[in-house]
């Protein structure tokens, strides 16, 4: 039983008669998970059934990344995992032990804004913004995979590294939705940001 | 969500024991569908065993010079791995048609195959699905079926299995390995893997409570051309409403499986000889009893249209 079992932190809440619920039982079980969240460790009880995503934004107050579908459709949630996008809303914080996770307020601050929320202030990648953050943390990792050279459905010949183009991006987007229609300035936001980023790399 | 117990044991023969003790628990890996379902309460498992810690993630050449992948290999790590890129191009062109990044990120080749065969009535607990609530009915039958099978149903279900990934296992004759709570391994050819729903839609695959997937194995490559087509409502993250997986040799002989047709994969191995003749005599051997809802017949054409579409694609 490694992990989470009826962890001593259960006596401190109040109302709950047992630590491990029988069948047909709904009393919360929680476990202590510990995460670096944008650089910081963090050590919080949760309940089990805490996501992600909600023990981001409910118990560590960063608020930046946003909840939408709750079900993995809208990318609003959208935080960066071992150097990975995830859905934060799709996964349970305790299956994250050690992990280290970027959310928006970890890629840039108002005052020190990351070079792809400059470029969507730059082209107007948003209106409404609710999307924004899952918009950024998904366009900065996957820049980053067309330049590990992963692959992706648009993608025309799978033996080559893949191109940066808006055919690409488009793709790989897909999983981020914004209700405003902001998709043509995410996309010159993104190829602006990428184009920068070359250059200075090169 | 209902509440539950966890566990993250750190080897496959502790996970399969741990699942043989609680008849309601469940393996969790990427748990981007059972997570889903759990929300809605669709699945309410007591308990989740979290495989993440098994290791179980190389994908390794094998002897007979096919690939062995690892139960929790990242749909994006398979789909990049160079062998998988140059040697198998339908299964890595089927994982990039499914899901989004995120989701790859997260889905494992194990889970993959694991996700429910489903249908918006399965996702509905308002409405019968005996899918969901054994013997309570089936609402799709007289619903809105449009997305759903048109072929191997029954009485009970014509929900369809939406993977991508698994067509393409299915055209490469894959095999599945597990490992039972007793220490027993098998190894299931994905032919045999999925279901036909029957009069017990609530199993999607052959696998006993405490059987844990440890690997896919592919083997050797087949060659040809290679080629997975297909057809949804949006460009991208969109379950297919028809696919095709197909892999043609230079003779024009080849392998043909489709996607979204049916609660499994759906390839008939007799109807490959009909390929030469090209797409309508094959795809009317391969759905040959094929019994479509009037909402959904158009999917037969579909199939046809999209083999098409394939062959051309891969004779070009």
């Amino acid at each position: 039983m490694a992990g989470a079992s009826a962890p001593a932190s259960l006596a401190a809440l109040p109302g709950i008669a047992r630590a491990v619920p029988g069948p047909g039982d709904d009393a919360p079980v929680t476990a202590r998970v510990a995460l670096t969240v944008n650089g910081v460790r963090r050590e919080i009880d949760l309940d089990l059934r805490t996501s992600l995503l909600d023990a981001m934004r409910e118990h560590l107050h960063l608020t930046g990344s946003k909840k939408g579908c709750d079900h993995g459709q809208c990318g609003a949630c959208t935080m960066i995992v071992n150097g990975r996008r995830i859905n934060g809303c799709l996964t349970l914080a305790v299956m994250h032990q050690g992990a280290e996770i970027t959310t928006i307020e970890g890629l840039g601050q108002p005052d020190a804004l990351h070079p792809l929320q400059a470029a969507f202030v730059t082209h107007d990648g948003y209106q409404c913004g609710y999307c924004t953050p899952g918009q950024i943390c998904s366009g900065v990792a996957v820049l980053e995979e067309i330049r590990a050279g992963i692959p992706s459905h648009a993608t025309g010949d799978l033996t080559r590294p893949p191109e940066l183009s808006e055919a690409e991006i488009r793709e790989r987007m897909s999983g981020n939705l914004c209700r405003c229609g902001a998709y043509s300035n995410i996309v010159e936001a993104m190829t602006d940001y990428a184009e920068q980023a070359s250059g200075s790399r090169a | 969500m209902k509440s539950f117990t966890y566990e993250r044991p750190g080897t496959p023969a502790e996970a399969a024991a741990a699942m043989a003790q609680r008849p309601d628990a469940k393996f969790i890996a990427g748990g981007t569908n059972l997570l889903d379902l759990m929300k809605l309460q669709v699945e309410a498992p007591s308990h989740l065993v979290d495989v993440n810690g098994l290791g179980l993630d190389a994908i390794e050449e094998t002897p007979e010079g096919g690939l062995r992948i690892g139960a929790l290999v990242r749909n994006t790590d398979l789909a990049a791995d160079d062998r998988v890129r140059r040697d198998y191009g339908v299964l890595a062109r089927a994982l990039l048609a499914g899901a989004t990044g995120q989701l790859r990120n997260q889905a494992t080749t194990a889970g993959n195959l694991l996700q429910r065969t489903r249908c918006p009535y399965f996702y509905d607990t308002a409405q019968a699905c005996n899918k969901r609530q054994p013997g309570s009915g089936c609402s799709a039958l007289d619903g809105v079926s449009r997305q759903l099978a048109v072929i191997g149903g029954s009485d009970a279900c014509i929900a369809t299995n939406p993977s991508d990934m698994a067509v393409a296992m299915r055209v490469l004759d894959a095999t599945v390995e597990t490992v039972d709570a007793g220490g027993t391994g098998r190894t299931i050819p994905i032919a045999a893997f999925h279901r036909l729903p029957g009069d017990e839609p609530e199993r999607d695959t052959v696998l006993k409570h405490d059987e844990l997937i440890t690997a896919v194995t592919l083997p050797k490559p087949l060659g040809g051309v290679q080629v997975y087509r297909k057809v949804r409502d949006r460009a991208s993250y969109a379950f297919a409403l028809v696919s095709v997986a197909v892999v043609i040799q230079p003779d024009g002989t080849g392998r043909v499986a489709f996607g979204g047709l049916a609660h499994k994969p759906w390839r008939v191995e007799a109807a490959e000889g009909e390929l030469p003749r090209g797409p309508k005599a094959t795809a009317s051997a391969a759905l040959a009893g094929a019994a479509p809802t009037p909402d959904n017949a158009f999917k037969l054409t579909l199939a046809e249209r999209t083999l098409g579409a394939a062959l051309k694609q891969a004779r070009a």
